[in-house]
């Protein structure tokens, strides 16, 4: 196969030759096309679902515009987060420096929104004009009497994830500002969660049945108070353990919250994240109560995929996502459906995501990180994958290529977390792969 | 026109952006150049945020390298880092030619890319015959229109050759869709003359269906197209502000070449440039200049054309008559939109763009009915866009995808035009120009005008 000299080490097979450690958790080769963004975008999409808050970008016109509602997170309450505030820089502050004009922007959108909280994102030429960003933040901190957090997310210093660790950072100085609200037994914060498609909210009704309750979402619905408060839970429930878990390490150290990784994608992984819950608490009547939304979760669901399953028996998929924790779900969720894996890549695992990944599929598959177009167009093709999962830049190869398509992306309009989640997956899946237009995309198919 | 044009937006920061950046129009140019790769010069954000918003309204495979700078190339210079690309993009796409664009962090870190290329050059031998340009485009200056014409005048200063005084004509339609490329290059094709285009989105930007997956897709201004450039007989451009935006508020003004000024400067080309040709009399004047250019006259097809056009416009004038209208988006876009839109007989209330030249005004005059009064708003964000929509309660808005909010807010339609289009299908076959494109532009207006009275009716009727 043809992969750039420097990538090869990033290409596994598991089974017999994934023997290998996949190389991992570096920066991008230049030239190699790579679907991932930059630390920037690793913050801005952390930080983006709370709602409260106020979002400005420190840069020109490019970071804001690209990410203008770029995530289908949704509120039940503000929807301050959905506009999209910049800085605008021009040539002007570029040479004669934008600190005066971060000041003014963001004294009067604090005037005008009264946000709860507002996050201040660094980009690339910040960093490099050397506006001193933390200070206007403290500044604007004092005058209006609210949170102003510098997010130092220069989008050349690092990788996504090190934007992730960014964000992390700036959640981690509202963490415990909140000491005086008291939290019942059984508090748990659910971390990593975006609430895509309303997907929260299927979980805090999953686990508010159990008779456990939800002390904040980071970030999914996200709302500034909650946040503060988050140190008095009794558990972080972690699950895109790749953007949040930095978030639970640092709590854990400074307030002694444990946590646990989870995730919410998939019949399995769904019920451990409720078991797991019930047995961290060591409560007997937590663990029947989910036994019980567990079983009459699956009375109707079972025969309802087995209908699918029927159908897509055989199918072979690749799947290709920001994060590999994700992508482990999804092997065991198209498992349950006769779907197997030949090709499972994200742009931002570790070595454990990649080790389990080896261990989870089967002999053969590829296992790839931060790969792009040439070589995803590749593994399709050698493996003969019937159906691509992965996000909007994936897409149009898949369907060039005569792939169906399931979007799991930032923006998807179907929740498919949870058991309601899982019958959506087997939907889509089941939609793309069955479709009449693959008729025309056949090798061949061309009319005689 | 009376109203003072509006040009300070209420917030110092920019609220929901009606532009984007100029790398994003510079490699939407460079992918019109057959075997071409872009590359942004820049982090690697920049580069797949562009991927993405392009893939998101041409639904194509949109690959661009990035030189991935780290906090070294930032402190030391991207020097190194560009190289690697140039070298990784040659060895993986086997490109025929290389567009680099640059980002506000490579010109601010004063990058001396032409440099650069030359070491290049004599360090990788092997990658000699691929032809390289690059444009100057920090994104604190013009916006992505800017950004498409600075890729074409480093296509045309770069990549163009001279050849022999030739018949052909040289076509510089700008930011327009592919299904605009094709209707214009019909035209000529059907003039038995041949045109080239700078650059060709026609194909590249919307290919069929493949059976093997292509690195590059097919289609582009040919090499030999370019290699001959120079000889051709005139060129026609589109636009009138063009990338003039690029100088609007730069702190040492800069010579800015349009890209037919980059034709005479470079050939001593003689052309034409014309405003966008929406709607009939833009399209009359751009047939007139054909004719003039290669000497024959257009064919009864397109006679007939305008014939039907005509007769649509009878068939449903009143029901666009007085309809009070935004238009929102690129200038020249806009500027093309208020012609059409002032001929049919719809009040443009609001007209808005995101972009800073100063020409915008000066532009609409002659386009707007000596009896319309609209507001014009210059270097406007949708916030603005949405506070003036409020106190004018317009009938319709014409524009892309992203004042959708404001149209859902205000309960009007929203007819869906230019780039980009994220959420509907086929925003790269929407055609604009010539007859057919106003033939579709206005049915698309007044059935929308029309389905709204409808649906706001208390009667199901079942005829108009």
């Amino acid at each position: 196969m043809d992969i750039i000299k420097e990538r090869r080490n990033q290409v596994v097979k598991a089974g017999a030759e994934g023997t290998l450690a996949l190389a991992c958790e570096k920066k991008s080769t230049a030239g190699s096309v790579s679907q991932r963004a930059c630390v920037f975008c690793g913050s801005r999409v952390v930080l983006y679902p709370i709602t409260d808050a106020l979002h400005l970008i420190h840069g020109p016109i490019g970071c804001a515009a690209y990410t203008w509602d770029i995530r289908g997170s949704l509120s039940s309450g503000k929807e301050i987060y959905r506009l999209s505030f910049t800085t605008d820089l021009h040539e002007k502050e570029v040479v004669f420096g934008g600190e005066k004009k971060l000041y003014q922007a963001l004294v009067e959108l604090i005037d005008k929104h009264e946000p709860k909280a507002a996050f201040v994102y660094s980009t690339c030429i910040v960093g490099v004009i050397g506006d001193d960003v933390e200070a206007i933040c403290r500044k604007v901190s004092a005058e209006k009497g609210i949170d102003v957090l510098p997010v130092m997310s220069e989008g050349f210093n690092g990788t996504k994830k090190d934007g992730y660790k960014v964000a992390c950072e700036a959640l981690d100085k509202l963490v415990g500002t909140d000491n005086i609200s008291e939290v019942p037994d059984y508090s748990i914060n659910i971390l990593g969660d975006f609430n895509l498609a309303g997907e929260l909210w299927i979980l805090t009704e999953y686990y508010k049945k159990m008779g456990v309750n939800i002390n904040a979402t980071i970030t999914g619905d996200g709302r500034v108070d909650d946040i503060r408060k988050a140190h008095k839970a009794g558990l972080n429930v972690v699950q895109c353990s790749g953007s949040m878990m930095h978030l639970a390490k640092l709590m854990k150290e400074k307030y002694d919250v444990p946590f646990m990784k989870v995730s919410y994608f998939g019949i399995e992984d769904m019920s451990d994240a409720l078991y797991e819950v019930a047995r961290f608490f060591k409560s007997d009547e937590l663990f029947a109560k989910a036994k019980e939304l567990v079983k009459s979760e699956l009375h109707d669901l079972i025969p309802a995929l087995q209908k699918y399953r029927e159908e897509l028996e055989g199918k072979k998929a690749a799947i290709y996502v920001g994060g590999a924790f994700k992508a482990i779900s999804l092997v065991k969720a198209l498992r349950l459906i006769g779907v197997k894996t030949v090709v499972v890549g994200s742009q931002t695992g570790n070595k454990e995501d990649y080790e389990q990944l080896k261990e989870l599929c089967d002999e053969g598959t590829i296992i790839v990180d931060d790969s792009n177009p040439n070589e995803l167009s590749q593994f399709v093709k050698e493996t003969n994958s019937d159906i691509f999962i992965g996000g909007v830049k994936e897409r149009p190869i898949a369907h060039k290529m005569g792939l169906g398509f399931c979007d799991h992306n930032h923006e998807r309009k179907e929740p498919l977390a949870g058991y309601e989640g899982m019958l959506n997956f087997a939907k889509e899946i089941y939609a793309t792969a069955m479709s009449p237009v693959w008729q025309f995309t056949r090798k061949g198919a061309k009319r005689q | 026109m009376t109203k003072p044009l509006i040009e300070t937006k209420a917030f110092t920061a920019t609220r929901n952006a009606c532009k984007l950046c100029a790398p994003l129009g510079a490699s939407m140019a460079f992918k019109g150049i057959q075997g071409c790769v872009p590359i942004i010069h820049g982090s690697q954000g920049c580069s797949t945020y562009v991927r993405r918003y392009l893939i998101s309204h041409f639904k194509e495979p949109v690959d661009i390298a990035s030189s991935n700078f780290s906090e070294e190339s930032t402190i030391f210079g991207g020097g190194p880092n560009l190289k690697k690309t140039l070298e990784n993009v040659g060895n993986q796409y086997k490109p025929v030619s290389i567009g680099i664009s640059t980002t506000c962090l490579s010109e601010t870190i004063g990058d001396d890319v032409p440099h650069i290329l030359k070491e290049f050059r004599n360090e990788i031998p092997e990658l000699a015959s691929v032809g390289i340009a690059h444009a100057a485009t920090p994104s604190y200056c013009g916006t992505h229109v800017d950004g498409f014409h600075q890729a074409v005048v480093s296509i045309i200063n770069q990549l163009a050759g001279t050849a022999e005084k030739n018949e052909k004509i040289v076509l510089l339609p700008g930011l327009l869709s592919p299904a605009d490329y094709r209707y214009l290059k019909e035209i000529f094709d059907d003039l038995g003359i041949e045109a080239t285009f700078v650059p060709d989105l026609s194909e590249t930007l919307d290919n069929p269906h493949w059976d093997e997956y292509k690195r590059i897709p097919d289609g582009g201004t040919t090499p030999e197209e370019l290699m001959q450039l120079g000889g051709a007989k005139c060129y026609l451009q589109f636009g009138e502000v063009l990338n003039s935006g690029m100088v609007a508020n730069a702190v040492k003004k800069k010579n800015i070449n349009t890209p037919g000024a980059a034709l005479e400067n470079k050939f001593g080309m003689p052309g034409a440039t014309i405003g966008l040709p929406f709607g009939i009399n833009a399209t009359d004047r751009m047939f007139e200049i054909i004719e003039k250019m290669t000497g024959k006259t257009i064919s009864e097809k397109y006679e007939k054309e305008r014939g039907r056009l005509v007769d649509a416009y009878t068939d449903g004038h009143k029901y666009v008559f007085g309809k009070r209208a935004v238009i929102y988006g690129e200038e020249d876009f806009v500027i093309g939109l208020t012609e059409f839109l002032t001929e049919i007989g719809v009040e443009p209330v609001i007209i808005a763009s995101g972009g800073e030249s100063n020409h915008f005004r000066d532009a609409l005059k002659s386009r707007i009915h000596s009896k319309h009064d609209p507001h014009i708003m210059k270097g406007a964000d949708f916030e603005d866009i949405a506070e003036v929509c409020r106190q004018v309660k317009p009938d319709i808005m014409i524009g892309h995808s992203k004042g959708y909010y404001i149209a859902r807010e205000l309960e009007i339609p929203l007819i869906r035009v230019g780039f980009p289009i994220h959420d509907r299908l086929g925003g790269q076959r929407v055609l604009h120009v010539g007859y057919e494109g106003a033939h579709r532009l206005f049915e698309n207006i007044a059935n929308a005008l029309i389905e709204y009275k409808q649906e706001h009716s208390p009667v199901g009727y079942k005829y108009m």
